[in-house]
């Protein structure tokens, strides 16, 4: 049994305009211990799919409206709202791309700390100071007695980041859900939070949900990825099956549209032409059957579906691409 | 060898930091340190570096949207930051800028023609039908469709709004473009596009880029020399091949080192670089990387290394290390 399982997920948000299907039947696991990278442009539903794993979505003007979210194989959609801070703060942890949306502004470092540590670990006073150091020293903050002393506002967007992954960290979670953890970070940040979150891993066997529109951050960091478009997941598949062998129009444009170290100005990079769909009135048929150079006449009428096609890849097209040589 | 389009020599800028009582001047911020660097005619130089490097602020600087503090600044020989009103009117005409945020650079109350259009005003060029026909005859070469000029920004996405100011900063045939994190705020099948078409403009016009990025995928595509800047300085130049194979500064290294590559057989395991950048405001003695850097002797913490050639390399190789011809 897969620790976590979505199963056609449902959510959306009704506005002024009308609902927006912002996740609409998205379906994939996570196995303990392995890191799934979920990657996608802007507005693909992304982000929406890990608020809803976390009961997170906020209602009104967002509502899940099916599907099922399967933790150890009970679903959470089911948990009633007063147990749910529970499974957030022991069992699931996140982190976010602004460390502010998960740091109190008006208390110091060791206040927010001291709360997760009494609560997961039942520690107190000298007990907990102590392993709150010893925490934020491991995330690499330095001088962290004195900076447990900080408030929020007092640290770099760097050093922020480092004190909620520390705070997710102390948890000690079965699963880490990261959104886009290290985009807003310089390159070299970003290579030691990765580098702690994979060592959180291999020391604790927790598994890793990474959120990201960053190829080069999957390529190193990911067991298995699904790529997400326009509310729906695509293509599914073990890290190099999907770089070497993808079969999806969508999953293969995105990759070959990156720069790769040696490339240059001369070769001129591929790209996608047109824009993602409107979420309000998805189109009939495929969602990206109108940016697609291979489409053909049933791409714009029926809807493809998630089909396995080899062991762990599914793709959700009618025309699956060759794999290139 | 022609003469250089753009010449940088030794250009400072600091902030005063203020505080406390009367808002005193407690400090300041070397933002740009001493930088020299130089542009050929049709050339991309790339600047990369991580967040409050400097490397805004220099771009900034030479076009004297903020004033330097000394250094000069050379554009076919004439000095952008002595030049009179006129002198500077004159050059601001050859010199444009292409910002990072396609959403708060154009004003959300003017259509999009009219921001296309703005420059031809200000610098009175043209009568209003020509300035129609040259404002079509830009969209039309940025990607644009000219049936679109009478909409406003917020009708564009963000792909499309950058290639409005792309157009904008077209618009009077500048001979050189500083391009602040252009693609940054795009999703990467957009920033190809963007990409593309910045590649085929220079072809066409024959433009000057100064491309500044911390992304240094994007970088190597693009440019034909690359600056790396670190704490308001330049630490390393040299032309693209060079720099990515042979790397001299420790901190060029780190930088290759954490980019992460979307190839997963090249995974590396590396030990990252440690700690950050340390504040502007007081920055380490001598080489201001040895706090972090894994090669520091006891000289780099007393001696401020200058950016010379590098021994055996390319000719315009240079690097500002002690240990460059050793490591």
């Amino acid at each position: 049994m897969p620790l976590l399982e979505v199963k056609n997920l449902r959510t959306v948000f009704d506005t002024d305009v009308g609902r927006v299907h912002a996740v609409d039947g998205v379906s994939f696991s996570i196995e303990k211990g392995r890191t799934l990278g979920m990657v996608g442009e802007s507005g693909c539903g992304k982000s929406v799919t890990a608020a809803s794993i976390m009961r997170l979505v906020p209602n009104p003007p967002g509502r899940i409206i099916g599907g099922e979210i399967l933790w150890k194989g009970r679903n959470i959609l089911d948990i009633p709202s007063k147990e749910m801070p529970e499974l957030r703060g022991k069992e699931i942890s996140m982190i976010f791309q602004d460390p502010m949306t998960s740091l109190n502004p008006v208390f110091t470092v060791r206040k927010q700390m001291e709360e997760v540590v009494s609560r997961r670990k039942g520690l107190k006073g000298k007990a907990a100071d102590q392993t709150i150091i010893d925490m934020l020293q491991t995330v690499g903050i330095a001088d962290p007695s004195r900076r447990v002393d900080n408030y929020p506002h007092e640290l770099s967007g760097g050093m922020k980041q480092r004190v909620m992954i520390a705070m997710a960290l102390l948890a000690e979670p079965d699963l880490l859900i990261a959104d886009e953890p290290t985009t807003a970070l310089d390159v070299t940040v970003q290579a030691q939070i990765l580098h702690l979150m994979k060592d959180l891993q291999k020391r604790l066997g927790t598994a890793i949900l990474l959120i990201t529109h960053n190829m080069g951050v999957v390529a190193e960091t990911c067991d298995d990825v699904v790529v997400m478009y326009a509310g729906r997941a695509i293509e599914s598949a073990p890290i190099d099956e999907l770089f070497a062998a993808n079969r999806h129009p969508y999953t293969r444009g995105l990759l070959q549209s990156i720069p790769i170290p040696g490339s240059n100005k001369r070769d001129a990079l591929a790209t996608i032409e047109g824009v993602v769909p409107s979420l309000i009135t998805p189109p009939k048929g495929c969602r990206f059957a109108d940016r697609c150079f291979a489409r053909q006449a049933r791409c714009t009428t029926d809807d493809p579906t998630l089909t396995t096609i080899g062991t762990g890849h599914q793709v959700a097209c009618h025309f699956p691409l060759e794999v290139a040589r | 060898m022609s003469a250089p389009l753009l010449e940088v020599q030794d250009l400072y800028k600091s902030y005063p930091v203020r505080g406390g009582l009367f808002s005193a001047k407690q400090g300041e911020v070397k933002a740009v340190a001493g930088v020299s660097l130089t542009l050929k005619k049709g050339e991309t130089l790339g600047l990369v570096g991580e967040s409050g490097c400097g490397k805004s602020t220099l771009g900034r600087t030479l076009m004297r949207l903020e004033a330097a503090n000394s250094g000069r600044v050379l554009f076919e020989g004439a000095d952008v930051l002595t030049a009179d009103k006129h002198q500077l009117f004159a050059l601001r005409r050859k010199i444009q800028m292409i910002f990072q945020d396609p959403y708060s650079s154009l004003n959300p109350r003017l259509t999009v023609g009219s921001i296309v259009r703005e420059p031809l005003e200000v610098h009175k060029i043209g009568s209003r039908e020509e300035q129609n026909a040259r404002v079509r005859e830009l969209f039309v070469a940025v990607g644009l469709k000219p049936e679109m000029i009478d909409r406003y920004p917020h009708e564009f996405s963000g792909g499309q709004r950058q290639r409005v100011g792309i157009a904008r900063a077209l618009a009077l045939n500048p001979s050189l473009i500083v391009a602040d994190e252009p693609v940054s705020a795009l999703d990467v099948s957009v920033q190809a596009q963007v990409l593309n078409l910045l590649v085929e403009l220079q072809k066409k016009l024959g433009l000057t880029y100064l491309f500044i990025s911390h992304d240094l995928g994007v970088v190597e595509y693009l440019s034909d020399r690359i600056a790396i800047m670190y704490l308001g300085q330049i630490v390393e130049e040299g032309d693209r091949e060079t720099l990515f194979r042979e790397p001299k500064h420790p901190y060029t290294r780190a930088l290759l080192d954490a980019m992460p590559i979307a190839d997963p057989r090249r995974r590396r395991d590396r030990a990252p670089l440690q700690g950050e950048a340390p504040s502007p405001l007081n920055p380490p003695s001598g080489c201001t990387f040895h706090p972090r850097c894994p090669y520091a002797t006891a000289a780099c913490k007393t001696t401020i290394p200058v950016l010379e050639p590098v021994a055996g390399s390319t000719p315009d190789h240079r690097a500002a290390c002690l240990r460059k011809n050793e490591i």
